[in-house]
């Protein structure tokens, strides 16, 4: 029989190191994955990491790297302060796609308006929408000690049909042909997200998510709140001593998660994504589950996180179309991240002891 | 910041030129596809025509895909990834990649574009798309025919003129031929959910539904038929092998002349921007084998209406018709003009339900 013991002083050199053996492992592996599929690994994994930052058209990738990242950094930002005191927002997707229909509403609703007004208001709005969403576990959670987890991620599903609703109903775009989705934002410019240099990606989204990082890391480093934080995670009762109270940090936690979750939805629906529709949320609110954790809940590993995985994306669209590989491998080669990410994190923090039949 | 502006002008420049950077002798074409290839159904034979292409231009044409592009972003960056990499002609093969095309299409003058089922063009963007709902006019009538409980369940996917063309013109058909003909319809909100299409299904059936007819792109549905013991008909592809017994005919989508045609017509560089919707006369719309299942005297009448359709004596909204709230729409032997049809939204008399909005 195998038994896991933790150890009692997991190598911190280790623990930092994880991430980077994870894709190594996962280089390795994957690649024995295309060789199966009979392609040159070698030309499959520059594809996919080094081209989309260094090849030839790397000046265009690059762009598009920050317009996947930024709405997955926004959002595991603001549950990594949840994760980090062991509260657990599953359903950021919901919050994210209430965030997009309450700020997007706001801006539909002032068409064709062209006050500079308008696109700060959208913004309020959507972080506004996606708070409330993300405060109705919160709310469950101290009045009736409901599973959060659930709630929140029971949540989504009602966001998405509640979507559906609106851009068949009152969002959607009167000279659309009856298509479900609304107006799109491009065609009045005061609700609209561009590209501020063109060419380059950066949207407002993007430079929110730059400041946020640095935000989230000095709220987390040198502000009484991040200390609280780190505080009710590690230790729960010491943080009750210390007059920190759960339920607070529970309305806190999820309702900070849900705002930028709602701002990044807004920022997506109002830029790359174009217009609210059915198919506009990709599941970034899930993915940012994983962004989370491999970057090890700090600001900063957040941001390395969500860039990589933008990288793969990115990476992934290349490979597909220059090696004709099924969309599924793709999948796969990025669900190894992940598993090896935890597989190496489990060997760090515990050891492998095979136990061995007793003797009588 | 100067210094930024300036290389960022340079790397935006570099972008508009990427179409010509390319010095191949080979045509490349790329296609976008909004399902997995595999999905049996409308990527299946989008890309079916990709394979077309490729034979039939063997050398002179390298082909690439993508499958499963999530419309919006992704499919702006798929396509500007494809136009970088030297593509000279690209097909966009579903409604939600419109916007993407054209933002796309701008940035790369010299690269040709092709969207399916949009109605947004521009210098080098065209569009096409079938008429599907002649198929469906062919499918109505053995529908109305092979009714035993007069209920047809119909597994629709969005509210769009598209889809309530194909309902109204299944709907014609089989009330002609069975007066007594009930349709039965279940919106499902997507293109591609095999589970979704296979719970629509089910429910279909359970509201006594004993003929299933879709405007979504899974076999689900056939394999739902298949178990039941009912009937179904294959959509935009044959479908036979997921219901050998249940499936009666079907309608497939053929892309692969006009797709040729237009592979060459960049070839020669007679490539201008058009707008085509074809039918089932140049063959973009077939109608797949009759089962046995289906007597042979509804086979023969089934092959007139289809001929008549391929020659043009037929269309398949002809008057006297009404709108569902009894309006009227066309007169004695007028038919829809197209403007009509492509805007289409509402039913005509005798569907019931209202259309979702």
């Amino acid at each position: 029989m195998i038994k896991l013991i933790p150890r009692n002083q997991p190598s911190k050199s280790m623990i930092a190191l994880t991430p980077l053996i994870a894709v190594l492992l996962t280089m390795l592996v994957g690649g024995a994955l295309f060789v199966a599929l009979g392609k040159d690994p070698f030309a499959a994994i520059r594809m996919i990491f080094w081209d989309p930052l260094f090849g030839e058209h790397a000046f265009y990738y690059r762009g598009q790297i920050l317009i996947k990242a930024a709405p997955l950094i926004i959002i595991a930002l603001g549950l990594s302060f949840g994760f980090r005191a062991g509260i657990w927002n599953i359903g950021a997707e919901g919050q994210f796609i209430m965030g997009a229909i309450c700020g997007g509403a706001v801006g539909l609703a002032a068409y064709p308006s062209d006050s500079w007004l308008l696109y700060p208001a959208m913004v309020l709005a959507g972080a506004l929408g996606g708070m409330l969403w993300g405060l109705i576990p919160a709310f469950l959670k101290i009045r009736f000690n409901a599973n959060e987890i659930l709630v929140s991620l029971m949540l989504v599903y009602v966001a998405v049909n509640f979507l559906s609703g609106m851009v068949t109903g009152p969002l959607r775009n009167p000279d659309g042909f009856n298509f479900p989705e609304s107006r799109a934002f491009q065609s009045f410019s005061a609700a609209h997200n561009p590209e501020i240099w063109a060419g380059t990606g950066i949207h407002i989204g993007v430079l929110v998510m730059l400041g946020l990082v640095v935000g989230c890391y000095v709220m987390l480093t040198r502000h009484i709140f991040g200390f609280n934080i780190r505080l009710a995670g590690q230790a729960p009762r010491a943080a009750r001593f210390a007059g920190i109270s759960p339920n607070r940090m529970i309305m806190i936690c999820l309702g900070l998660s849900g705002a930028l979750a709602g701002m990044a939805g807004l920022f997506e629906v109002t830029g790359p994504a174009g217009k609210l529709s059915t198919t506009f949320p990709l599941g970034y609110g899930f993915t940012a589950i994983i962004v989370a954790f491999l970057g090890r809940l700090h600001p900063v590993g957040i941001f390395l996180a969500g860039l990589l995985l933008a990288v793969t994306y990115v990476g992934g669209d290349i490979i597909q179309s220059q090696l004709s590989l099924p969309k599924a491998s793709i999948q796969v080669f990025q669900g190894m991240l992940l598993f090896f990410l935890l597989a190496v994190d489990v060997l760090v923090m515990y050891r492998i002891q095979l136990l061995q039949r007793r003797v009588r | 910041m100067k210094l930024l502006n300036t290389l960022l002008a340079g790397a935006a420049l570099a972008i508009g030129l990427g179409g010509m950077a390319h010095a191949e002798d080979k045509t490349k074409v790329g296609f976008v596809y909004v399902g997995p290839v595999g999905d049996f159904g409308w990527s299946y034979e989008h890309d079916q025509g990709r394979q077309a292409v490729e034979k039939a231009f063997g050398d002179k044409v390298e082909t690439v895909f993508v499958e499963s592009v999530p419309e919006g972003a992704d499919s702006e960056r798929v396509m500007t990834q494809m136009a970088l990499d030297g593509a000279d002609l690209i097909f966009t093969t579903s409604f939600g990649y419109m916007d993407p095309t054209i933002n796309v299409a701008a940035k790369f003058p010299n690269v040709k574009f092709e969207h399916a089922t949009g109605y947004k063009r521009a210098e080098n963007v065209s569009t096409y798309s079938a008429r599907f709902y002649e198929g469906r006019t062919v499918i109505g009538h053995i529908a109305g025919h092979m009714t035993e409980t007069n209920t047809i369940g119909y597994i629709a996917s969005f509210p769009i003129p598209e889809v309530i063309r194909g309902i109204n013109s299944a709907y014609l058909a089989a009330k002609k031929v069975n007066p007594d003909v009930k349709m039965k319809i279940v919106w499902v909100y997507t293109w591609f959910d095999p589970g979704k299409e296979a719970d629509a299904a089910s429910a279909l059936i359970d509201q006594g539904a004993d003929i299933i007819m879709q405007h979504t792109d899974s076999p689900a549905a056939m394999t739902i038929a298949e178990e039941k013991g009912i009937y179904a008909f294959g959509q935009a592809s044959d479908m036979k092998q997921f219901g050998p017994n249940a499936r009666l005919s079907s309608i497939i989508d053929d892309w692969a002349p006009y797709y040729i045609a237009r592979t060459k017509a960049v070839m020669d560089g007679t490539w201008v921007s058009t707008d085509t919707w074809d039918g089932i006369k140049p063959g973009m719309v077939e109608i797949g084998e009759f089962s046995d299942k289906i007597p042979a005297d509804v086979q023969a009448s089934a092959t007139a209406i289809k001929e008549a359709l391929e020659a043009g004596t037929m269309h398949s909204f002809t008057g006297p018709l009404n709108k569902q709230d009894g309006t009227a729409w066309l007169a004695e032997g007028e038919t829809a003009d197209d403007g009509t049809l492509a805007g289409m939204n509402f039913y005509v008399e005798g569907v019931e339900g209202e259309i979702p909005n």
